[in-house]
């Protein structure tokens, strides 16, 4: 378990002694995603998630909007033009006011005859489950809870719907679900790591997009992939998450992207919400002290 | 090269590998009118106006042709462009695109002209009629009557003007760089980069693929786009060796299983033809016109023989033919589209639906809700009450008030299927692979598969007719109908058809493939490609040996036909020595020492055939072919680059536009859309007028249909299921931003696409992946509409088949649904009856040829 201890958590592996597994986690390369959502059906399937539709959104192919209390993968599209004749990458309501700007100006349509600055990304976002997680550092039960497999998983037998987590959380991955009033998220398929398999998401993911591994192996693999990206010209190609210095201390779950973090709608620099909760205490502490030392000093004086 | 298929949201599972091959360095190009999620992971995206694929391959066809690209030894030894035409041949370039043969008056032709020269041609009974190709080998798989395999006329210089060679340069001389920018609208540089780069990838060292799906069969010239990718195959030299081919992808599994063992009209299991009423006299003649006597058809006696003993076993006797007189007959074309607008007339009075929601999923889908409202009886077998089924009570023409539940009287049995999990059988794929899959679980309730209710509906139909002494009912009382069942819902044993499939002797032994079939009624086989399937008494489609425990062709997953090789018309790996191309793409290879074939692959030859073999006289079947001839089930051994036989809309891939273009046709202004094309024009079905005739600009766009990832074809299988209704909601069109600003549409609001036919409304998608193309100083704007949608299910719209025409390819009877006119104007259709007085106002405008200034 050597370089794993690289990323080792507050709770893993020390806690659980001989009984701890080697960390897991999910490698997703969004270069191969093809944006057909089996990962989210499957996901769904396994899990028994309740259905949750959303009508129809217009965001591209997204009708599923994000992750959530019922989406515990959720594939994203992002569509976009980038830097091609001046018109900068826009949001689909712009489109037909730009394109009926342009029409006016070249008194009829200019075609597109290439894709030349066009793009469709697809990317597969799930809980990160970081090596710091906010999530457990809050919940008041004891219900979110660190595996011996190094994910963070709810328990829902234990959860009392105090909704902590869900704003501790950098991501917004939390979420409670409506008329349950319990939160729920991507336990990584704990049961199914508890027979051996891999989660469901990665088993029905085609093209390997999604890959399920220790998480030493499978930070190696995607360092040689961006460096394969890099020499195939993709310069763009980085990976979010692999960094154990980040705000969270690394992703259990971590991308592979062709953009900036923000493109694919993901905070750039996530930082756990708890980090500053001991120095928090410690100036409360300060604070107190010295109410407490001026309350002593006024009652001392009182009596002078 | 992807084109006519949008592999990546259709096929994703399959996609994998075309990642795979990316990864290790393949350049993926996609070519299609929209920018889909295959387009997004292709390193080139070519957008091109929908129909114009012809145009497209046929320039890269003369590019490879003027700047001397294609594969010299290959064309030369083996394709047919040496073989000298007939003299009459005239070309569409003589004719105004036109061939020689056009019969005016009745819509077809003669391809008389079409022979090598010095051959006979056909007999009449080759000729088709009522729109079907009838009676001798429907599908070309031969060139008639050739001395040793041997065209009568060569000239292995090419350089006779009549030779194959030079016909097809002329053909394909106006298909220039510019008239693909004109026609396609695709840049003159991106065509150059696409023609460049396929024939940098081909040659002795690498291969090129071409993967198609219905993007480029449903068409009026569907067959001919699939003709056009086949001529560019061979000049490259990419058929019969590794990497290179044809991909078909197919709409369902088991599509290439269901045309092997058909569902289709005018072919018996094998591609064996079926017999028209007037065609044969007996078994001996339909033998004699349908085998050849070089190359494999040389044993149709042998295929159609064992195949009549499969159906009727000991009933089936020297004496009366094998039971040949007991086979239905063709009196015209009973293909599906012409069988429903049957049902107005009442020629067809009951219909069985296995799988298949024309409500929603056939072109004029709305005609099929009219037509089937005549039936006296309806079968549907489905996993729940799909469109076709509930169409009498909540069809859109009950709430138009064009039909009235009332005065339906069709009879409608709804009876639940089996899913795909909860039977076993055998899917055969686009590569001819069979693989067998287990039953997981039993189907719940009364669900059952297609077996068990065609096994059990023959049986009860048997004992009904048990006592009948009516010589109609000798053929259904003397088939063979005893597979063992098995508990608890008396399922037949799939497994013992795939023994009949694969065949057995008069003991029951099975054979070991076809070569072992005989004419003489002592063997019987259900499908003579498939024969050898259960070879060994074993499953050979179960077998499932990991791919790393194998060599890389992986020979024991599963099995392919024929004779499980995994690449047909191999012998083209080798070269005319029999050595391979080149050690990188070493296939199948003549060994020396063994004086035999061998190689990686099951040889596609005969294994002792020497390839300097020059054959005797009198050698008959394959082995009248030479040992360089790869193409054995050919006559003459060779590829077609032109075809002789076999098509009956031109032996040459033209350009046509589709049925219904706004666009004139660049090339041959006299013919805008295929001459042979099947049209019917009837009140339900009335077409758009067309390239420029009156009226024409009332339907100023093009238009597509196409599938989404999330849901399946007609929506039977996805849009009941809560999990994927909510990824795909509802029915929507996509316009490009430019479209959206010309007609008002708005991102996200509601849009209606109207048509000859009817109305349908569509929320809108504004989106840059469909991109305005050029046709000379006109902007082509293309309006998307996936078809998945009807009225029923979780995830709802209006269908968009309604909007389409039957108008179909004369070869195959597909229906042109990938390229059609259409208008689009923002806001929802009107409701009840001010929807039909809608559309008549546009059919009023189109009959007057008033665009009305749009």
């Amino acid at each position: 378990m050597s370089p794993a201890t690289l990323l080792e958590t507050p709770a893993w592996p020390d806690s659980y002694g001989d009984e701890a597994k080697p960390r897991v986690g999910f490698f997703t390369d969004t270069s191969v995603c093809i944006g057909c959502k089996a990962c989210e059906v499957a996901c769904k399937e396994w899990n028994q998630i309740p259905e949750d539709p959303q009508g129809y959104t217009g965001t591209s192919y997204d009708n599923s909007a994000e992750l959530g209390a019922n989406r515990w993968r959720h594939v994203a599209f992002i569509e976009q033009r980038v830097e091609v004749n001046g018109v900068e990458g826009s949001a689909p309501d712009s489109w037909v006011q730009e394109a009926q700007r342009q029409q006016l100006v070249d008194q009829g349509v200019e075609t597109q005859e290439d894709d030349a600055g066009f793009r469709w990304l697809m990317s597969s976002d799930v809980c990160k489950h970081c090596t710091e997680a906010a999530c457990l550092d809050v919940c008041p039960t004891g219900s979110l809870f660190r595996t011996e497999f190094g994910t963070v998983v709810v328990q829902e037998d234990i959860c009392n719907g105090c909704g902590y987590c869900v704003v501790a959380c950098p991501f917004g991955v939390l979420d409670q679900r409506k008329g349950d009033g319990r939160v729920w998220k991507c336990t990584l398929c704990y049961d199914r790591l508890q027979d051996d398999m891999e989660p469901a998401c990665a088993h029905a993911c085609p093209t390997d997009s999604i890959q399920f591994g220790e998480l030493d192996e499978l930070r190696e693999r995607a360092e040689q992939r961006v460096e394969k990206l890099h020499e195939r010209g993709i310069s763009e190609a980085r990976l979010y998450g692999h960094d154990t210095d980040d705000g969270v201390g690394g992703f259990g779950a971590f991308f592979l992207l062709l953009d900036e973090p923000e493109t694919y709608r993901l905070p750039p620099d996530p930082v756990v919400t708890t980090r500053h909760l001991g120095e928090n205490w410690k100036h409360a502490g300060v604070a107190a002290l010295a109410l407490a030392g001026a309350v002593v000093g006024a009652f001392l004086g009182g009596r002078r | 090269m992807i084109e006519g298929s949008n592999m990546a949201e259709c096929h994703p599972v399959g996609f994998q590998w075309v990642v795979e091959a990316k990864e290790r360095g393949a350049k993926v190009i996609h070519v299609d009118p929209r920018f889909t999620r295959t387009s997004a992971i292709a390193d080139l995206h070519v957008p091109i106006r929908a129909g114009t694929d012809i145009a497209f391959l046929g320039g890269i066809v003369n590019y490879i042709i003027e700047n001397e690209r294609y594969f010299f030894e290959y064309v030369t030894r083996y394709t047919n462009a040496s073989t000298l035409i007939d003299e009459e041949f005239r070309d569409t370039e003589d004719l105004d695109g036109l061939f020689s043969g056009w019969n005016e008056e009745e819509g077809t032709y003669d391809g008389t002209s079409w022979q090598y020269e010095g051959m006979e041609s056909f007999a009449a009974a080759g000729k088709r009629e009522a729109g079907a190709m009838v009676g001798q080998q429907a599908h070309g798989a031969h060139g008639g009557e050739l001395d040793n395999g041997e065209p009568p006329r060569v000239d292995h210089s090419l350089q006779d003007p009549r030779c194959v060679f030079q016909i097809l340069k002329r053909h394909f001389q106006r298909y220039t760089p510019e008239a693909v920018e004109r026609i396609c609208g695709i840049p003159r540089e991106t065509f150059l980069e696409v023609a460049d780069s396929l024939c940098e990838n081909s040659g002795r060292e690498r291969t090129s693929a071409f993967v198609y799906s219905v993007g480029w069969t449903q068409h009026t010239v569907g067959v001919q786009y699939i003709r056009t990718a086949s001529i560019i195959q061979l000049l490259l030299g990419n058929i019969g060796r590794p990497g290179g081919g044809i991909m078909a992808l197919r709409g369902h599994a088991s599509i290439q299983g269901s045309t092997d063992i058909p569902t289709l009209f005018d072919i018996l299991p094998g591609y064996l033809p079926m017999p028209h009423s007037r065609a044969y006299q007996d078994l001996a003649e339909y033998i004699e016109k349908n085998s050849a006597p070089t190359g494999y058809w040389g044993h149709a006696r042998e295929y159609m023989v064992s195949l009549l003993k499969a159906y009727w076993g000991d009933a089936a006797t020297e004496e009366n033919d094998y039971g040949f007189d007991w086979i239905p007959r063709l009196t015209g074309d009973h293909s599906i589209y012409p069988t429903v607008m049957g049902m107005f007339e009442g020629k067809c009075r009951g219909m069985f639906l296995y799988g298949e929601n024309p409500a929603v999923g056939s072109s004029n889908s709305r005609l099929h809700r009219l037509a089937m409202a005549n039936l006296e009886w309806l079968v549907v077998r489905d996993f729940q009450e799909i469109e076709s089924a509930s169409f009498w009570k909540e069809g859109p023409e009950i709430e138009s008030g064009e039909l009235v539940t009332e005065d339906i009287g069709t009879e409608v049995f709804f009876l639940p299927a089996a899913a795909h999990t909860e039977k076993a059988g055998t899917f055969t794929n686009t590569q001819r692979l069979l693989q067998w899959r287990h039953k997981a679980v039993e189907p719940p309730e009364d669900c059952r598969s297609d077996l068990w209710f065609t096994f059990h509906l023959g049986r009860l139909i048997r004992e009904k007719l048990s006592s009948s002494r009516l010589k109609r009912d000798r053929p259904i009382k003397a088939l063979t109908w005893d597979y063992p069942t098995e508990a608890p819902h008396d399922e037949p044993d799939p497994e013992m058809v795939l023994r009949e499939i694969s065949g057995f002797d008069s003991d029951f032994n099975q054979v070991s493939g076809y070569t072992d079939l005989e004419g003489d009624g002592s063997t019987a086989c259900g499908c003579w490609i498939y024969s050898g399937c259960y070879a060994d008494g074993v499953n050979q489609p179960a077998r499932r040996k990991p791919g790393h425990e194998q060599t890389w062709v992986a020979p024991e997953w599963g099995w392919a036909w024929p004779m499980n090789r995994r690449i047909i018309y191999n012998r083209a790996s080798a070269d005319p020595e029999g050595k391979p191309w080149s050690e990188r793409k070493r296939y199948v290879w003549w060994d020396e020492e063994e004086e035999g074939w061998t190689g990686h692959d099951v040889p596609d030859f005969s294994d002792k055939k020497p390839p300097d073999y020059i054959p005797d006289e009198d050698a008959k079947a394959e082995m009248a072919l030479r040992g360089d001839e790869p193409f054995i089930v050919q006559a003459d051994g060779r590829g077609w680059l032109f075809a002789p036989a076999g098509l009956v809309d031109g032996p040459l891939p033209t350009h046509y536009e589709p049925h219904e273009s706004p666009f004139p046709n660049a090339l041959y202004p006299e013919q805008p859309a295929n001459p042979a094309r099947q049209v019917y024009e009837r009140p339900e079905n009335e077409s758009n007028p067309s390239s420029g005739a009156p009226g024409a600009d009332v339907f100023p766009y093009v238009t597509t249909t196409y599938r989404l990832t999330e849901h399946h074809t007609a929506g039977g299988m996805s849009r009941a299921l809560p999990y994927l209704a909510e990824l795909q909601p509802e029915f929507f069109c996509e316009v490009s931003p430019e479209l959206a600003a010309e007609r008002n549409l708005e991102h996200g609001e509601w849009a209606t696409i109207v048509t000859m036919r009817t109305a349908i409304e569509a929320r809108v998608m504004v989106t840059e992946r469909i991109k305005p193309l050029r046709f000379d100083d006109r902007i082509v704007h293309q309006v998307g509409l996936p078809y998945h949608w009807g009225y029923g299910g979780a995830s709802k719209g209006d269908s968009a088949n309604d909007v389409y025409t039957i108008v179909l390819d004369p070869n195959v009877q597909i229906q042109e649904v990938k390229a059609a006119s259409c208008d689009i104007i923002p806001g929802r259709r009107p409701r009840g009856s001010a929807l039909p007085e809608f559309v008549e106002t546009y059919r009023e405008r189109a009959r007057a040829g008033n665009g009305g200034g749009s």
